[in-house]
């Protein structure tokens, strides 16, 4: 605009300044341009993606001969035959099956010790995003009555010095023993019984037989709680005297008090170096035996590419196993990103004519199973919740990953079962082997990556690029529409210095509307803590109720703090008055989004896709409809559709729609998914209610604004 | 030989006898003597344990001499660095203080913390105590290949006073956990026996079957012996222990029944070491083989015996205790060794002259049924573990559980008033920055006031890059005591780049607390009818205080990535440029007063500025250039607009060629 004009009569301007008064001048087209880039950047993530590699010299994967023979897997038989027939029995008790996985490990001279932990059913306890949990306060919400026990076997390194562990995982509900739990439990413990006589051991080997009854996440995270923050001295006395008087839990040592292997205190083996968690899943897939490998952690925190990268290795070069990571099923038959992936097929053939070396562009079969797998990737990431018992760890900095294993054919057979077991287990026995190589703790590879196929990833360097383009236009906007705005004041001829003053300060009023929107925002974010206290309310309930209190809270909060705002309405700057406000959000939400981007990459990511648009076209309606171009329009019932689907509810049920399916979606869902975000400490949850409701507000405001 | 053979007899018989007198006084006072004490443990494994020990005389002059049997090199080490006492070890694999025991004078004496610990006391003025401990690093690390110089440094070795090997006198104390043991420590080590691994008990030393034990401990211990007079220092002893547990080839490993007890594996000598005793060494005078049944496996034995004989009464020949209800050894005792006590342990000993009619002497032992027993345990079992993650802070908890030993203590005291003492001493690196008023103790888990346990307490906190952090604690627990947790917190810190050792990103060592019970004593009372001098057995019934040391914990620090630190630097310095410069910018200028001046300026004299720019331009691109002026004046000042169709233009020329240049090279 006006600086372009003036630049001539300004004779030395430098370079750096002008080229942001350009872009501040032509921001209409940058921040479309930029947008459009950043959009495309994402679609192309894909293709940019990078064979996995290992990075870390010591693991050397599957340089030793499988030591895992079939005298193990027939112990494991034995010990899964053993397992389910408990279940046949009719006078069992619930800690039978402890007991007997107790006594399994300790005739492979191995220390075990029971963990008993109360599981936590209060899902709104007083928010601690990124801190510890005080455990003392989660003791307390714990019942007597309920309360599950974890069998834990170690097996210390013969010449090890201990100050290292790894650490095995197999979630087990003893009250319904189903096959493939017990067939991850036979894996688990033909590698276990391996290592109790290998010489090579340098770290110990701690196996976890965690009490799934409650939940596989629970069991695990209590252990873990225990294991890393033990609280030393016990608050609830009261509770105690009361859970003692249950037996169950002192009668399972009954009779296995032998040559000092069973300790009836906590054990422990040095810090953790890596964890892996076991699971069969009870029907497979009908080609081949596969592998689910799940990573995500709790906001969007992923173990060490490395870890991922060993077991891929593993179950495609030396067991033969089919690997997987999540997909997003209904992005497979999708015309469009078909359509997409052919297109940058062409690209790339017709680069690769140009020179050979150009190694861009993948098969669109390809590239539409690594957008599926990215789109998941980038999902799960940005929901901040873990997808397993794996999550645990994380938030001990230990790098955990979920091993999904699904058989061919049904387990039930024996012969077929052995084999399949040796093949687990040989691959665990493997990945063990290769932790155990390791001198120093996960570090090489990456920690910052989106996987787009088991052994293809893009790193951190690559995905921000879509991001920081999605973003750019904001302050070039937010700029621009404050030159705007400041600009256009002086045709009114005052040169009072009160009037300057006004001018300049004119902003610190929409500042104070997006301010106080910001405070609503965080007030909704807080209802819940309200509404969970309801006693006898239903999930729909709570979120109308949720809904009402929120719009009352807007409300009260407009009486109280924005009385100004309208108080100024009727003033002579009407006209620009939308633009600072729009400026002033905009300024906001950059700013929201670029610290989320720190903390969740993923979500920041999702949010920046949805929230920029609606940011940059924001325009109020008024307005457009009465320039009654085509243009105007256009923008106007755009801006309406996204006002629309911006709105968290409706893209929640959007995106579960995408991701999952839109049947039986009702608007309890909403309720129940906010709670688990809570529950799982989702900083998602805070971008949601601090920034994205808000600017979603704002907008909205602009949008009826009435000038 | 000019000498007429009358005159050389005589002579050679008085030279004769002159070395005869000088062997004769020597060997009267240098005495080597080598044992190896053999005991089946609990969890199916053996413990050997070899002891060698050497005696010298210390005479003034003996700087200078050669000795006969004592390594010339350990008495220069003395004599040079004045030292009292001083123990060096060399560790791998962990003492297991639950299945092996903790109460014998074995597991308090050899059980030792992975890697090297070595402490001394010197007989020098307290100022140079800290001079003759890095000497004495140095020279150790050369006699054993060994890292051990890496103890010179001030922050790796600490001075206790008191909580450990109290009353010697000025003590240093260091280890260094990470340190890998291996047969060249071993060789040196060698070196100093007499006969070394060539004849006698070491010759069973065989490299691999050592190596591959559970835990394997090789310990030199310096000790002055004092005239039982004057209690002047009257000699040097040396001893050498290697203290290993051997995993014996178990024939039905295979079968693990679950819910049955396994029998114990059959071993011998051969078959634990692959190599037998051929011979004693014959520089040694004592040479000797010990078997000990403890006190949980007599126990066990003597349950089952009552129900078919009588077990070991002291009138039954030594042939009678070759078997027993339990096992059955291939070789007959000579002397059977008992305890005082009424349960109490045996001792089968094996003086190796004695069995000269065999080839080869081979010990084995037979199981016969399959027996469950115990090792007797310290009062209280000690562990030691790190609370909290992250790279920030964390915590060090120590806790003590009690065991059978402390519930027996309080079942046979009847007032409740019964106290037992604990020292405790524990060393934490600088980078390690513990906040010693963080300490708590919770006594059955209950928080406790510090002062009503704790008796003494010693802190020496630990400086940035000089010294360790120390903290000595002499605590009085009540006997009933089921647990305690000492806890204290600290913050990581950060080290300098190059203070970072190699493999950094592993974490670093907290070495072992060491934990001592002085009420009670490891010492085991045999009644013994000869007067033999055997220094094992009198090591054996010394009284000495338990001792317990914990685990070395790991503590993961931040590193900073090695891989790329020219990338980082680069990097933060732009960054730190650009924020910087813009900000200084910003803050500096006036932009008003600027644009006005400006505006006088080119008003004035823009014309002459922009001679001068071009002047400059033409000086720094040389005279060839000379007739370009005027045209990049002018294209400087049609450029001025930001979009020109000729920059277009040229633009796309130049990436025209480029691509061309690009397609036809190919």
């Amino acid at each position: 605009m006006g600086a372009n004009e003036n630049s001539s009569a300004k004779p030395r301007v430098r370079p750096i300044v002008r080229i942001g008064i350009f872009l501040i001048s032509h921001s209409n087209i940058v921040s479309l341009i930029c947008f459009l880039a950043g959009v495309l950047a994402l679609l192309l993530l894909p293709v940019l993606a990078k064979n996995t590699y290992i990075s870390e010299n010591a693991l050397m994967p599957g340089s030793a001969n499988n030591m895992l023979s079939t005298h193990q897997v027939s112990d494991a038989s034995k010990f899964i035959k053993d397992l389910t027939d408990l279940e046949f029995r009719s006078t069992t008790s619930p800690i039978e099956s402890q007991k007997l996985i107790a006594q399994y490990m300790s005739a492979l001279d191995a220390e075990v010790t029971f963990h008993k932990f109360y599981p936590q059913f209060s899902q709104f306890h007083p928010p601690h995003f990124f801190t510890s949990s005080d455990s003392g306060l989660i003791a307390e919400n714990g019942t007597c009555s309920s309360f599950g026990i974890n069998t834990i076997g170690i097996i210390r390194a013969p010449r090890g010095d201990g100050k290292e562990a790894i650490v095995l995982v197999t979630p087990y509900n003893p009250n319904k023993v189903g096959l493939g739990e017990a067939v991850s439990l036979g894996i688990a413990y033909s590698v276990f019984s391996l290592l109790s006589h290998v010489t090579w051991l340098a770290k110990d080997i701690v196996w976890l037989v965690a009490d799934s009854q409650y939940g596989e996440y629970p069991a695990v995270a209590a252990w873990l709680r225990e294991y890393q923050a033990p609280v030393f001295h016990r608050v609830d006395e009261i509770n105690r005297e009361t859970c003692n008087a249950s037996t169950t839990f002192n009668e399972l040592g009954q009779g296995l008090y032998l040559d000092g292997k069973l300790n009836s205190d906590f054990r422990r083996a040095g810090t953790m170096a890596a964890a892996l968690v076991i699971k069969v899943a009870e029907q497979g897939n009908q080609y081949e035996d596969s592998l689910n490998i799940y990573a995500e952690a709790s906001n969007g925190q992923m173990p060490n590419l490395d870890l991922i990268n060993i077991v891929n290795y593993l179950a495609v070069h030396k067991q033969g196993l089919r690997i997987k990571v999540k997909k997003m099923w209904s992005l497979l038959d999708s015309r469009w990103l078909n359509a997409l992936g052919v297109i940058f097929e062409s690209l790339g053939k017709i680069a690769r004519s140009l020179n050979p070396q150009w190694k861009f562009g993948i098969p669109a079969t390809e590239y539409v199973e690594g957008a599926a797998t990215l789109a998941s990737s980038l999902y799960y990431q940005g929901l901040g919740v873990p997808t397993g018992p794996h999550g645990a760890f994380r938030d001990y900095q230990v790098d955990a990953i979920t091993l999904e294993i699904s058989p061919k054919v049904s387990l039930t057979k024996v012969i077929r079962r052995d084999e399949f077991i040796l093949r687990g287990g040989r691959l665990i026995e493997g990945v063990i082997r290769s932790i155990n190589n390791l001198l120093e703790k996960f570090h090489q590879s990456f920690f910052l990556y989106l996987l787009t196929s088991p052994s293809k990833f893009v790193s951190v360097g690559v995905y921000m690029i879509p991001f920081a383009l999605l973003v750019a236009p904001l302050p070039i906007l937010a700029a621009y529409l404050h030159a705007n705005a400041s600009n256009s004041t002086p045709q009114i001829p005052s040169a009072s210095e009160v009037d300057v003053r006004h001018k300049s300060w004119k902003w610190l009023n929409s500042a104070r509307k997006v301010l106080v929107t910001h405070l609503w925002g965080v007030v909704v974010s807080l209802l819940p803590l309200v509404l969970c206290r309801i006693p006898n309310t239903t999930l729909t309930l709570n979120f109308v109720l949720w809904g009402l209190l929120s719009a009352f809270s807007l409300l009260i909060l407009y009486l109280i703090l924005g009385c100004p705002i309208f108080e100024a309405a009727g003033s002579q700057h009407e006209k620009n008055k939308w633009a600072s406000l729009k400026s002033v959000t905009i300024s906001t939400t950059f700013i929201g989004l670029s610290l989320m981007s720190v903390i969740n990459f993923a979500t920041a990511e999702i949010g920046a896709l949805l929230i920029v648009p609606i940011c940059l076209l924001a325009r109020p309606l008024k307005l457009d409809i009465q320039a009654r171009s085509w243009r105007t329009l256009l923008r106007a019932s755009c801006n309406i559709a996204l006002g629309f689907v911006v709105f968290p509810p409706i893209s929640f049920v959007l995106l579960t729609g995408a991701f999952e399916d839109f049947y039986g979606i009702n608007v309890g869902d909403y309720w129940n998914w906010v709670e688990s975000l809570w529950a799982w400490n989702s900083a998602t949850y805070l971008y949601v209610g601090v920034v994205h409701l808000p600017c979603w507000a704002l907008c909205i405001h602009i949008l009826f604004h009435p000038c | 030989m000019g000498l007429p053979p009358k005159a050389t007899f005589p002579l050679s018989l008085l030279l004769l006898f002159f070395l005869f007198l000088v062997l004769s006084t020597s060997a009267q006072q240098e005495e080597f003597s080598e044992e190896l004490l053999l005991k089946p443990l609990p969890d199916r494994k053996v413990l050997a344990h070899f002891h060698f020990q050497n005696e010298a005389p210390l005479a003034a002059d003996s700087f200078a001499r050669h000795h006969h049997l004592f390594p010339k090199s350990i008495s220069q080490l003395v004599q040079k660095f004045h030292i009292k006492a001083m123990e060096l070890s060399f560790t791998q694999g962990r003492w297991n203080y639950e299945r092996w025991g903790g109460f014998d004078p074995i597991s308090s004496h050899n059980a030792k913390p992975p890697g090297v610990e070595l402490w001394a006391v010197f007989d020098v003025p307290l100022h140079l105590v800290d001079a003759s401990w890095r000497n004495l690093t140095h020279s150790l690390s050369g006699l054993f290949c060994t890292s051990i110089n890496f103890l010179e440094s001030s922050t790796a070795y600490s001075s206790p006073e008191w909580a450990f090997q109290s009353a010697l006198g000025s003590l240093r104390y260091g280890t260094l956990p990470r340190e890998a043991v291996c047969t060249e420590n071993l060789t040196p080590w060698l070196k100093l026996l007499p006969c070394r691994d060539k004849a006698g008990l070491s010759s069973l030393m065989d490299r691999p079957s050592i190596y591959r034990s559970f835990y394997h401990s090789q310990r030199l211990h310096l000790t002055m012996s004092s005239a039982a007079s004057d209690g002047s220092r009257s000699g040097i002893i040396l001893e050498q222990t290697l203290t290993v547990v051997l995993q014996p080839n178990d024939q039905n490993a295979g079968m693990s029944n679950v819910g049955e007890i396994k029998i114990q594996p059959s071993w011998s000598l051969s078959s634990i070491f692959g190599r037998k005793i051929s011979g004693r060494c014959v520089l040694a005078k004592l040479s000797n083989v010990y078997l000990h049944a403890d006190r949980g496996l007599v126990a066990q034995l003597e349950t089952s015996q009552k129900n078919t004989a009588h077990f070991a009464t002291n009138d039954t020949g030594p042939e009678d205790f070759r078997r027993n209800s339990g096992f059955e050894l291939s070789v007959a005792p000579k002397r059977v060794l008992k305890e005082l006590d009424k349960s109490s342990s045996v001792l089968y000993e094996y003086p190796i002259k004695e069995y000269k009619d065999i080839e080869q002497f081979d010990l084995g032992l037979m199981w016969e049924h399959p027996i469950v027993w115990s090792s007797p345990h310290a009062p209280f079992y000690a562990s030691r573990f790190l609370v909290g993650s992250g790279n920030e802070r964390g915590a060090i908890a120590i806790s003590l559980k009690s065991t059978e030993m402390t519930q027996q203590l309080v079942a046979n005291n009847i007032e409740d008033s019964c106290k037992l003492q604990v020292n405790v001493l524990q060393v934490v690196p600088w980078y390690v920055k513990v906040y010693y008023h963080t300490l708590q103790l919770l006594v059955d888990e209950r928080p406790q006031v510090l002062t009503d346990f704790i008796e003494r307490m010693r802190v020496s906190p630990s400086e940035d890059k000089v010294s360790p952090g120390m903290m000595e604690l002499v605590l009085q627990v009540p006997c009933a005591m089921k647990s305690a947790v000492l806890s204290i917190e600290f913050d990581k810190g950060f080290l300098h780049i190059d203070e970072y050792p190699p493999d950094a990103n592993q974490g670093f060592d907290i070495p072992s607390a060491i934990i001592s019970f002085p009420d009670f004593h490891a010492g085991l009372q045999f009644y013994d009818k000869s007067q033999s001098k055997s220094p094992l057995l009198s090591k054996l019934q010394e009284k000495s205080p338990v001792l317990s040391y914990t685990e070395v914990l790991l503590v993961p620090l931040t590193t900073p990535d090695f891989s790329m630190p020219y990338n980082v630097i680069t990097i933060t310095c732009t960054i730190f440029a650009l924020y910087f410069g813009s900000l200084l910018n910003v803050l500096r200028r006036r932009v008003g007063e600027e644009e006005r001046l400006l505006k006088n300026k080119d008003a004035k004299k823009g014309v002459f500025l922009r001679q001068v720019l071009t002047n400059l331009s033409a000086k720094l691109r040389g005279k060839p250039l000379e007739s370009t002026p005027s045209v990049s004046s002018s294209s400087s000042s049609s450029s001025s607009s930001f979009v020109s169709p000729k920059l277009i233009l040229r633009v796309l020329l130049v990436a025209g060629i480029a691509i061309a240049w690009q397609y036809y090279s190919q």
